[in-house]
């Protein structure tokens, strides 16, 4: 039964795999990636038995209880990360809970995680060779420890299954989750200054995390290594607890979970809400306006990138300062982002998009209703964005330059948009998933199209750029005036430009859009 | 409930085709799909596609309905050929696609509107006729919920009904009655048939013979992608019933005593 659920899981992994070639060049892409780090970090433990003994536990205790900890929060962040063996889709075979436990947990270690986890934690078996009996410790805390790992989270996926059944919960946990991920880099920046500053401060943080769950089992080869063999053991039981006490509740939920399928509480409601369709034009473009502005507030995967922005400002504002350096540039900044944003916006409609296929709405309806409904919000965040920055700096005199290059970067990338989503449709999370989730295998031609999709978004930009800079450099106000002149009238006409020519390739491609993504399903 | 208005177009005439099919074929890689499907949808019929699964039904309608693009072949609607003029096609039209997603965060409501605002209707008439759609359909009270929390029988009805908005004058449906409730299954029945008395024409899929013979009066069985037979209900089945002929025709019944081990003494 154990190997069963081993071979399912690789099974659904190499199905998935073979769905298309373009999603195997990017796992392959992927995986080389993970491989370099990995064998960085294998190369890094291996050095790292050269240094004295207070040192290496120090790295191994803080660099093992933030891999522990990864395990334990990531499943919570973005439910259904790795859901291929859910609890839920077991209900109905008779496993004997033991088989199905050990089963998850072998299962949960095959996958990119898993081997990275394991081959790190027998690394750090190399790092102790100097000490033996310390390296024999390592031996068995590492994988005591990995097996911790696993078992985290899948207690975590397990324990949130019950409430990820019902809509609401992952509409909202889609949107929240991102925001722990944008603090993630000040935090880590932070924590680095804090070692910085004070010496004592990183060794002094590993000797707390020693007593935890999350470190002990790291921390106890040290002991073994500086002769302390008490505490090593302490330590050991404090691991082994732990696993021990996590497997109990694990296997207590999942027995659960497997007698109590997610519900999905639902209120009826009478109609009469048209929402923004009653408030825009009755006219095809405007209907498309409307949807699209109703999904960017309702679709977890459209507001997620909303509720995103004003923490691009407030992370640009940490960490430059409010006066100069990157919070100067949040204008500019979040313009292109946004204006990026839509050039999958047919990916997300995903078969949905068959309505307006058999209406038979025209490539111009439909290219600029989604362009407007971004502009709708865009264009007087940018202009917030733009003019904030330089009051609180003091130097409103910067205002025209800086705003023709973001309504400049605006109207271009919305008109490139319109073109890109008309042509190219990569794997997006599907409607209703986490917009964490990325489909197996990440697509090669996402990354390639987003590349040079940027690259072009510049160089049709260029000329309001060159003259931003212009004024930056030589402070003439002439050169601010044209900076703005430029951008916005430049970007107006590759606005409709976009607009026409993503529409004519809209018209003759329609039905070639919607095979495409019914491939994603 | 919108009905075709024939009177406002001179050009329908009684026995000409609403929907032709002209030798439709379509392959995806290795698999041919479907194999030179020809079909021919009289005006005011009410026409059953019946076939096993994969048997390429959704395909034809999907490429005869202009969200399919077809290898060979060519579909008429009223004469307008489906591919060489997709608008003026697509208005005469009433699709429900299956195995699509809808745009689900809308409401119920909202998602008729959608359908009837694309289509470039005015705003009065959409909200009128959407009230009486979701009338028929008994979804009143369900009007302001997402589409994504409705049931499958709902998802169904609410398709329906954006299919209708625009009045067309031949209705494409792909497995209409798929997970709908009896009731609310012999209400779609009811108004299909007065569409179809006022002159509409319909072609439905399905896979429930009894169905299709009671409901319809043309049918053509279609199995790995090629029509079987085709012609009124009573000229394909003959002396037997639909159900016995379809599986004559199809083939694949197993007569052998099969899972003898699954018995209860």
């Amino acid at each position: 039964m154990v190997a069963n659920l081993l071979r399912l899981k690789l099974l659904l992994l190499r199905n998935s795999l073979k769905r298309s070639t373009a999603q195997l060049v990017g796992v392959i892409l992927g995986g080389l990636y993970g491989l370099g780090i990995l064998s960085l970090l294998v190369v890094g433990l291996v050095l790292l038995g050269s240094a004295d003994v207070e040192f290496i536990r120090t790295v191994l205790v803080i660099g093992g209880s933030a891999a522990v900890l990864g395990w334990l929060v990531i499943p919570i962040a973005a439910t259904g990360i790795d859901m291929t063996l859910d609890p839920a889709r077991f209900v109905t075979f008779a496993i004997p809970m033991r088989q199905l436990l050990a089963g998850l947990v072998l299962g949960g270690l095959v996958g990119i995680p898993g081997v990275v986890t394991l081959i790190a934690s027998l690394a750090q078996v190399l790092t102790w060779i100097r000490y033996p009996a310390a390296a024999l410790t390592a031996l068995v805390c590492g994988l005591v420890a990995v097996l911790l790992c696993v078992v985290a989270s899948r207690l975590v996926t397990t324990a949130v299954s019950s409430m990820t059944g019902s809509r609401r919960f992952k509409d909202v946990n889609g949107i929240i989750a991102f925001i722990p991920l944008i603090f993630l880099g000040p935090t880590i920046g932070g924590v680095t200054a804090g070692f910085q500053n004070s010496p004592g401060f990183a060794s002094s943080l590993a000797d707390v995390l020693a007593w935890t769950p999350l470190g002990a089992l790291w921390a106890a080869p040290a002991d073994v290594a500086a002769g302390e063999a008490g505490l090593a053991v302490a330590r050991f039981l404090i691991g082994v607890a732990t696993l021990a006490l996590f497997l109990v509740l694990w296997s207590r939920s999942l027995s659960h979970a497997l007698v109590t399928p997610p519900y999905n509480a639902v209120t009826k409601r009478a109609g009469g809400n048209l929402g923004f369709l009653g408030r825009f034009p009755a006219t095809p473009a405007g209907a498309v306006t409307a949807r699209a502005l109703t999904y960017w507030f309702r679709d977890p995967r459209y507001s997620a990138s909303l509720v995103i922005i004003p923490f691009v400002a407030v992370l640009l504002f940490f960490s430059g300062g409010a006066s100069g350096g990157a919070f100067a540039f949040l204008g500019p900044i979040t313009a292109f982002l946004m204006a990026w944003s839509i050039s999958a916006d047919i990916s997300y409609d995903n078969t949905a998009f068959s309505l307006h296929v058999s209406t038979g709405v025209s490539g111009r309806d439909d290219r600029s209703g989604r362009a407007a409904a971004l502009l709708v919000f865009a264009l007087p965040i940018t202009l917030v964005f733009t003019l904030v920055p330089l009051v609180v700096a003091g130097r409103i005199g910067d205002a025209p330059a800086m705003l023709g290059l973001s309504l400049g970067l605006l109207l271009t990338g919305a008109g490139l948009s319109s073109v890109v989503s008309a042509r190219y449709t990569y794997n997006v999370p599907l409607p209703g998933e986490s917009a964490f989730k990325t489909p197996p295998g990440t697509n090669f031609t996402m990354f390639a199209v987003q590349f040079i999709g940027w690259l072009v978004m510049l160089l049709l930009a260029l000329p309001e750029i060159v003259l931003a800079i212009a004024y930056l450099v030589t402070g003439n106000m002439l050169f601010g005036w044209l900076a703005l002149l430029v951008g916005v009238a430049l970007g107006a006409i590759l606005l409709v430009v976009g607009i026409r020519m993503g529409g004519r390739w809209y018209d003759r491609r329609a039905p070639e859009l919607l095979l495409a993504v019914s491939a994603n399903r | 409930m919108p009905l075709p208005s024939d009177e406002n177009n001179p050009e329908a005439r009684a026995g000409s085709a609403a929907l032709s099919i002209r030798g439709l074929a379509k392959r995806f890689g290795e698999k041919i799909a479907v194999n030179g499907v020809t079909l021919e949808v009289p005006q005011g019929s009410f026409y059953g596609l019946v076939g096993p699964n994969g048997a390429g039904k959704t395909t034809t309608l999907s490429m005869a309905t202009g969200l399919l693009r077809p290898d060979f072949g060519q579909a008429l609607v009223h004469g307008v050929d489906v591919w060489a003029r997709p608008l003026e096609a697509k208005k005469l039209m009433g699709i429900l696609p299956d195995g699509v997603r809808l745009f689900d965060r809308l409401t119920g409501e909202q998602l008729v509107t959608y359908a009837g605002l694309l289509r470039g209707m005015d705003r009065e008439t959409v909200a009128e006729r959407t009230g009486d759609l979701l009338r028929a359909f008994d979804l009143t009270n369900d009007a302001g919920t997402l589409v994504v929390d409705y049931s499958a029988g709902m998802t169904k009805k609410i398709a329906l009904a954006s299919a209708l908005i625009h009045a067309p004058k031949l209705l494409v449906l792909d497995e209409p009655f798929e997970s709908v409730d009896p009731v609310s299954a012999a209400n779609i029945r009811d108004i299909l048939a007065n569409y179809v008395q006022s002159g509409g024409s319909v072609i439905v899929s399905s896979h429930v013979m009894d169905l299709v013979q009671r409901m319809c009066d043309h049918v053509a069985v279609i199995a790995a992608g090629t029509v079987l037979a085709a012609g009124t209900v009573d000229e394909v089945r003959g002396d037997a019933t639909l159900e016995d002929r379809f599986v004559e025709l199809v083939g694949g019944r197993n007569t052998s005593d099969g899972l003898s081990w699954l018995r209860t003494s």
